[in-house]
């Protein structure tokens, strides 16, 4: 049994009072203990939409349609709001893009952190408050008994992204579902914030969901990948193997697009046109408007994921787009 | 495309832009009881000197000035202390009047298009406005006929000029924000982050159409960025800038080839890369000190592995090394 199991998870909002627009249109994907999966896409591909159906937290009025989310077995989405508070946050802890946003501006690190404890561990504070120490300690912070006792308003970046990372583990957590952890920071702030993701996740066998839109990254950091569009899932496998040789036209254009698989001076290669936003897709294949390997079958159905792609045409190398 | 003349460098100078010992600091609100008046210096002595025609790239992380050395250069910021020179003359200290026929040559490219437009403004509204101002002998036929053209020439259609920012995307919006920039047909450019707020699918397409106007038009560039991927497929030349100061300046080659300064190989060793394997390493925590209370020497000493009393005692300047001709602002490099 995987530890996460996903199936046609589909999420919609309501449009006017008789219609809905599905934002997630059906994604499956299989996690095993200690794994790592990186999900590219572009803003409203459905990313963040997916990460936070997992732990049932889409806001009114979206809904979770149809689809499941098996954790070690259970669904996820049939728990019901006092039975899920035992997993979220627990054993499975989310890292969101902006600590800034994350962390309470009036508490100090060390009440958010014992708090955090203390909802879902029976133990006293001074325990709670070693634990703390102790995760900070982990995250590398300089002088972690002190910044118990700092604002985090009174610490960078960095710093502030560090406490989260250290909050997110606290209950050790099997699964960790991080949401653009990076964006927010400079490069190399993100350098170590993702080196030190990634040393922890191993370390300590967590599983992690990384979503991200920056493909270096995600080789950096993952072993599995899986390329969102348009609410769908067009390309799933292996991290290495699809930015070896990516199948889906998408996620080649996606690559030949990087300046650093360009030459310099060179114009760079670039994908015609911009995503369609879900209130307006096309019929059939919803990227087949911008690609060049089009034909009549994709304009009329979407095709569906075979062996890790979801395109009547996909590629054999890079090479083959023009 | 278009008959203008284009101001030809004077002779005294083979430099568009030049900025000599550039300071800014900006004083901070002062507590009613404290003594101390604190400053933020944005920028250190700065000396840059861009030369016609080419994409000179700024880069850094946040704080570091970039973007305040851009709107120096400008004229949205008021330099403390230094000077800049547009074409040989010495523009900071000009009075609006005689700056006026000036700004038509400068023109900037924000980073936000969901910021930069004004969302009850329609494109041609938008760009006619600086034709209107900076040039106001045009006729109205020429304004129009101006418009349109620039439209045509960055991938813009024809039928947006009645429509408003919010019914286009964030690429077309940095079509637009581009084509704003080009009315006056300026001979220089400052783009301040012109594709991070944008998708990477659209990001190739921004920086094609900027290539492709350099061309068309011999633009020259100032570039800035915190992404070196992009610098070094695009830019000529790169400075690097840490706290306000230039760390080093280089040809863009020779930079990613010979990285001579210890912040240029740490900003280069923090690219993700495709191939992997980089981030497996832990690496130390490191942050900038604060730009109110710089340290006495080298701003990057606190995070530099060669850092030693010199350069906690004495703020290094920028010297020309020899062996690769990069300039470089560091005690210990050879």
């Amino acid at each position: 049994m995987a530890m996460l199991e996903i199936d046609d998870l589909r999420v919609a909002f309501p449009r006017g009072k008789t219609e809905e627009i599905e934002a997630l249109r059906g994604v499956s994907l299989r996690l095993e203990k200690g794994e790592r999966l990186g999900v590219v896409g572009e803003s409203g591909a459905g990313k963040s939409m997916l990460a936070f159906s997992i732990l049932n937290l889409i806001a009114e009025p979206g809904r979770v349609s149809e689809g499941a989310v098996r954790f070690m077995g259970e669904n996820l989405l049939d728990m019901s709001e006092r039975q899920i508070r035992g997993i979220r946050g627990n054993r499975i802890s989310m890292i969101f893009q902006d600590p800034m946003v994350t962390l309470n501006p009036v508490l100090t690190i060390g009440t958010q952190m014992i708090e955090t404890l203390q909802a879902h561990r029976r133990i006293s504070r001074r325990e709670a408050h070693r634990l703390s120490v102790e995760k900070l300690k982990m995250v590398a912070i300089p002088s972690a008994e002190t910044r118990m006792d700092a604002y985090p308003h009174e610490l960078s970046g960095g710093l502030r992204q560090r406490v989260v990372i250290a909050i997110a583990l606290l209950t050790d957590p099997e699964l960790i579902i991080a949401d653009e952890p990076t964006t927010a920071l400079d490069v190399t702030i993100q350098a170590e914030i993702m080196a030190l993701i990634l040393k922890l996740c191993r370390e300590n066998d967590v599983a992690l969901i990384l979503i991200t839109h920056d493909l270096g990254v995600v080789a950096e950091v993952t072993q599995k990948l899986m390329i969102m569009y348009a609410g769908k899932c067009v390309e799933a496998g292996e991290t290495r193997a699809i930015i070896d040789a990516p199948n889906h036209p998408y996620t080649a254009g996606l690559l030949k697009a990087l300046p650093q698989n360009a030459e310099p001076g060179q114009k760079l290669y670039q994908i015609p046109g911009s995503m369609p936003p879900i209130t307006n897709l096309p019929r059939g294949c919803p990227y087949h408007p911008r690609c060049s390997r089009a034909s009549d079958e994709c304009r009329a159905a979407m095709p569906e994921i075979i062996d890790g792609v979801a395109c009547y045409h996909p590629l054999q190398s890079v090479e083959e787009i023009a | 495309m278009s008959a203008q003349i284009k101001p030809v460098p004077s002779p005294q100078t083979d430099h568009i832009v030049e900025t000599r010992g550039l300071e800014v600091r900006f004083p901070l609100p002062t507590h009613f009881l404290s003594r101390e008046k604190p400053v933020l210096h944005a920028l250190n002595t700065v000396d840059v000197a861009i030369r016609p025609g080419e994409t000179f790239c700024v880069v850094g992380e946040s704080g570091c000035g970039k973007t305040t050395l851009g709107r120096t250069i400008i004229g949205l910021q008021n330099p403390t202390a230094g000077e800049v020179y547009f074409n040989g003359q010495r523009i900071d200290q000009m009075d609006e009047a005689t700056r006026k026929p000036i700004r038509r040559d400068m023109q900037m490219v924000f980073q936000n298009p969901y910021a930069s437009l004004n969302p009850r403004r329609n494109v041609y509204d938008t760009l006619v406005e600086p034709i209107r101002h900076l040039m106001p002998e045009k006729s109205a036929a020429e304004q129009r006929e101006t418009v349109e053209a620039v439209l045509a020439a960055t991938g813009c259609d024809l039928s947006w000029q009645r429509r408003l920012p919010h019914e286009f995307s964030g690429g077309q919006r940095q079509r637009i924000a581009i084509a704003r920039a080009l009315v006056t047909n300026p001979a220089f450019i400052v783009a301040d982050e012109p594709i991070s707020a944008l998708d990477v699918s659209i990001q190739a397409q921004i920086l094609n159409l900027l290539t492709d106007l350099q061309a068309e038009r011999g633009l020259t560039y100032l570039f800035i960025t915190h992404d070196l991927s992009v610098v070094q497929h695009f830019g000529t030349r790169v400075a690097v800038m840490y706290l306000g100061q230039v760390m080093e300046l280089a040809e863009t080659a020779t930079l990613f080839a010979t990285p001579k300064h210890p912040y240029t190989r740490l900003l280069l060793d923090a690219i993700p890369k495709l191939e992997g394997g980089s981030f497996d390493k832990p690496r130390t925590p490191g942050e900038l000190p604060d730009p109110v209370n710089l340290p006495k020497g080298c701003p990057f000493a606190p995070r530099c592995p060669l850092a030693t009393d010199l350069c906690r005692a004495e703020r290094p300047k920028l010297r020309v090394l020899p062996s690769t001709g990069t300039e470089v602002a560091c005690h210990h490099t050879e």
